[in-house]
């Protein structure tokens, strides 16, 4: 049990957990969005699913200083709330809301080898470097 | 409502939550994926298990198309506006990584661990990602 197996089999659990829950499937996702015509709840339970699963977790390790792999845990800071997180969070739901994409299922959508995944893969990447190199 | 699914959405989360859990039990680290992506393309620290976590990413679905229901083919149906996707891919790369998170970092691990900052950045997402839609409606660009 190292490092690299646990992040590949983590990788394949969620992404396994991605194609059930249906947030693969953008036009699901923007069923969610689209509150005002034919709106579809279903996001809600993933989110929900997911938190109250993993929230329990988080409350009985927050003291936890070495992970069980020996890992330093390093989670004493929460993120503050600046404008960079207000503008950021504004900016990725207008993406999100143009294709049914966030990060998670864009990378999952390789595996149909489908042209424009790997476009949008490759216009993510852009917008992560435009970010590191614009915003310090 | 129709299309409404919420047992396998319930069960598809609860799977994402237990990946979370698991990852962050054994490395110390949250499955945020937007950060595995970005230290993945720019970070030279924990670059092949970032590599590994997204490539099982992929061979999750695989798995589940090839192994269980071999009949149905991979049914990602993305819009095919060249348009909209890259637009979209670069704001979807932009904001998470300038808001510090995206559906699974601030939306599940955030919120998991009770960071009112994580529950803000969340209602905005899905704010601004409701007005896209609508306004995208509103011009028949779908739906």
């Amino acid at each position: 049990m190292n490092d690299k197996f646990i992040s590949l089999i983590s990788g394949v659990i969620f992404g396994i957990g991605l194609v059930i829950s249906g947030m693969t499937n953008p036009e699901k996702v923007i069923g969610f969005l689209s509150i005002t015509h034919n709106w579809d709840a279903s996001l809600i339970f993933v989110m929900g699913g997911g938190i109250l699963t993993a929230g329990p977790f988080f409350f009985l390790l927050k003291n936890k200083e070495t992970s069980a792999l020996g890992n330093q845990i390093n989670l004493t800071k929460k993120q503050k709330l600046d404008s960079k997180t207000i503008i950021g969070a504004s900016l990725f739901g207008v993406g999100w809301g143009l294709v049914g994409l966030c990060p998670g299922p864009a990378i999952a959508a390789i595996a149909t080898l489908d042209p424009i995944a790997f476009v949008f893969l490759i216009s993510m990447a852009a917008g992560v470097l435009a970010k590191k190199n614009i915003v310090k | 409502m129709h299309n409404f699914t919420p047992v396998s959405a319930l069960i598809g989360g609860v799977i994402i939550g237990l990946s979370v859990v698991l990852y962050f039990y054994s490395t110390g680290r949250l499955a945020g994926i937007s950060g595995i992506f970005e230290n993945t393309i720019t970070s030279t620290s924990q670059k092949a298990s970032n590599l590994l976590f997204l490539i099982g990413l992929v061979v999750g679905p695989v798995i589940i198309y090839y192994l269980i229901m071999p009949n149905k083919p991979i049914a990602f149906e993305i819009t095919n506006s060249y348009l909209l996707i890259i637009t979209g891919g670069f704001l979807v790369g932009f904001g998470t990584r300038l808001g510090g998170g995206c559906t699974s970092g601030h939306g599940i691990c955030g919120i998991g661990r009770l960071s009112v900052t994580s529950m803000i950045a969340t209602s905005i997402f899905v704010a601004t990602g409701v007005i896209t839609v609508f306004i995208l409606q509103q011009l028949g660009i779908y739906l």
